[in-house]
């Protein structure tokens, strides 16, 4: 079984590149380009010349001895939450930038839900001192502002997404239209494992640094390199497919993803995608997608604004339909009280979207021996608000 | 094994269905493009009376989508309150079951995919056969996934799917669509989506003259930034017709759909 993308841009039957004619040309110029430009020496050196001193790459990959002993388990964690911007977001929009680049482009362009891959993406323009607008739905502009003031202080252009449910799927339309617009100037910097081919996969290449540091930290630590399970949050599914990318076709490695249940999966109000979705197309990919009846695309919930997104990367699909990874899902409460527990036994305040990995601890028992990788893909203080209101700090 | 291309109400086969019998008329085209749903959800039937009645050529009927990519504000707002409204694949269908009864001139359905792909793909051509639809314009369904999945199940049942060139598609691309075109190309006027535009400047003029040059046997259709007679008779100075969306919807959600002729008599004048 091959878990990986094949030659015609799909993971099994999902993925591929649905896009109205007028995308074609920008995503077909992409398609043809970007493997023989991350190919390139001189793409590879810059590249990982700025993962290392501006991001602060390798991210630690940290023994949780309280975390571990509570749980009777070996747990360690994969600190993205500790890269420059807070989160793994930006390793993909450097990657992102820099193919930006090659291809002549000089504005870029980006959708974001909770602002982080906006934040991340303002990041890289404001380093190359390219133009960047950031579509966001008007709800999440209203709920997020620190971010949105962040964008902004980076010189962002943040314009709200007012179409349909106004977050971040409609962000994500939005971002689209203006590529349709602009179709010679424009890079379109997705931020997750999403939209047309070849996005799903160069977005995974670039998080790819993931589990690449995790199998030679892992063999500093344990003398191997293969732990036995690697749990990770997916919305679009971006930190996931970083965490598990060197592991797919090793099946000893057992995976875990953990999708967020709102307020549980049969509340109405949730954004477990994998339990909730039938195949269908989203932002131009065949995926698993949350849908009516008539295939009119939902609106899913979950306190995380990261998670909430009604696809999923088409390499998610193909990894829940053919079992090679477990899909659980958390509800609301229960990544809030694992967040919590994160704090108080390690110090360590994480992200509402790693909290969902961390609550599959308390879900699942796993032997003493086992090595547990978790991906703890960004840190809490953009939740801070959250917290408080939840806990009533 | 037999064709199954005549349709209940008429004698046109998929070797000439309505679509190719109009692009043989000697006159230019004017087709017009509105959201299924909207204004009211009952409004259907009467719009495409309306619409014949008024002197129109050809008309699309749009199937609303929660998410139109390729769309601007007015077909997006138009196509949302349609949701809102009620909207569905079967309703619409229900709505159009006798419209073969009192409609002459060619129907197409405009839809994204998804909505068509969880009716089922087969299913859907199927219906559309037998209301009398003559062809199916999908935006997000890709060249190579028709090809490959569904143009067997398409001609089947004598539907004629429309495809899409822009300012940016390349002339091989576009022989190879002129290739497997069986009415009419919608020939996108300019980099944008619906909606988004007012007259045409140089680089469209010359776009639709580099098109006219190459000769295609697949006549062309205009869309997208045509609202008034002048940029009506722009856009068909070389192509064959030229379609009306934006305009029209924005047209009868202020003067409501008893006035469609007065709009269509200042496109035609």
């Amino acid at each position: 079984m091959n878990y990986n993308i094949n030659t015609r841009g799909y993971y099994g039957e999902f993925g591929g590149a649905y896009i109205p004619e007028m995308l074609y040309p920008n995503v077909e110029e992409l398609r043809q380009n970007y493997l023989k430009v991350m190919d390139e020496p001189e793409f590879q050196k810059e590249f990982n010349q700025l993962l290392k001193d501006y991001v602060g790459r390798p991210s630690p990959l940290y023994f949780a001895k309280r975390l571990s002993e509570k749980y009777n388990t070996k747990i360690y964690l994969k600190r993205e939450d500790l890269n420059h911007t807070g989160a793994h977001k930006i390793n993909n929009t450097i990657g992102q930038i820099l193919m930006a680049k090659r291809l002549g482009k000089h504005r870029i362009i980006a959708e974001t839900g909770a602002g982080q891959h906006g934040v991340a993406t303002a990041t890289v323009c404001a380093l190359m001192g390219l133009e960047c607008i950031v579509y966001m739905g008007e709800i999440d502009i209203a709920r997020q502002a620190p971010n949105v003031a962040r964008m902004k202080m980076l010189g962002a252009k943040v314009i709200p997404a007012l179409s349909g449910s106004r977050t971040l799927k409609d962000a994500t339309n939005e971002a689209i239209r203006d590529w349709i617009n602009n179709p010679i100037d424009t890079h379109y910097i997705i931020g997750s494992v999403v939209g047309p081919h070849p996005y799903p996969d160069m977005v995974a290449r670039f998080q790819s640094i993931i589990s690449k540091e995790i199998q030679w930290q892992l063999q500093e630590h344990e003398q191997t390199s293969q732990p036995d399970y690697i749990i990770a949050c997916v919305g679009g599914g971006s930190n996931a497919a970083g965490a598990y990318y060197h592991f797919l076709e090793d099946t000893d490695v057992k995976l875990i993803a953990v999708e967020a249940a709102g307020l549980g999966v049969n509340s109405g109000e949730s954004a477990a995608t994998s339990v909730l979705g039938r195949e269908g197309i989203i932002h131009g990919s065949k995926t698993l997608l949350m849908q009516t009846k008539d295939g009119q695309i939902t609106e899913p919930y979950s306190i995380s604004a990261g998670l909430d997104y009604p696809g999923v990367g088409p390499m998610h699909s193909h990894l829940y339909k053919t079992g090679r990874a477990e899909f659980m899902s958390v509800t609301d409460d229960q990544a809030m009280t694992a967040g919590l527990e994160l704090c108080q036994l390690e110090g360590i305040i994480p992200a509402i979207e790693s909290a969902h990995a961390l609550a599959v601890l308390e879900q699942k028992s796993f032997q003493p021996n086992a090595i547990i990788v978790l991906s703890l893909s960004g840190r809490g203080d953009k939740d801070l608000e959250t917290y408080i209101n939840h806990f009533k700090l | 094994m037999p064709r199954r291309f005549a349709s209940r109400n008429d004698n046109y086969t998929f070797i000439m269905n309505r679509i190719q019998e109009k692009i043989k008329e000697d006159k230019k085209l004017l087709s017009i493009y509105f959201t299924a749903g909207y204004p009211k959800i009952d409004d259907t039937v009467s719009i495409i009376q309306n619409l014949e009645q008024s002197g129109v050529d050809m008309i699309e009927i749009g199937l609303p989508f929660s998410d139109p990519l390729a769309d601007g504000p007015t077909i997006q707002a138009s196509s949302t309150q349609a949701l809102k409204n009620g909207m569905t694949t079967e309703l619409l269908f229900e709505q159009l079951k006798n419209i073969r009864q009192s409609v002459r001139i060619p129907l197409v359905l405009m839809g994204y995919f998804n909505p068509i792909f969880q009716y089922g793909v087969d299913a859907f051509c199927q219906t559309c056969q037998d209301i009398g639809i003559d062809g199916l314009i999908i935006p997000d369904l890709p060249i190579d996934v028709y090809e490959e999945q569904y143009k067997a199940t398409f001609e089947n049942y004598g539907l004629i799917n429309v495809f899409l060139i822009t300012p940016q598609t390349s002339d091989e691309r576009i022989r190879h669509i002129d290739s497997i075109s069986k009415g009419f190309i919608y020939m996108v006027s300019s980099a944008s989506v619906t909606g988004s535009q007012s007259g045409f400047g140089e680089a469209q003029r010359r776009y639709f003259k580099r098109i006219s040059d190459m000769q295609l046997k697949t006549p062309q259709i205009v869309g997208f930034g045509i609202s008034n007679n002048e940029t009506f008779t722009q856009a068909t100075q070389h192509a064959k017709g030229a379609i009306i969306g934006s305009a029209f919807i924005k047209h009868i959600s202020k003067k409501g759909i008893n006035t469609i002729s007065d709009f269509i008599k200042l496109i035609l004048n």
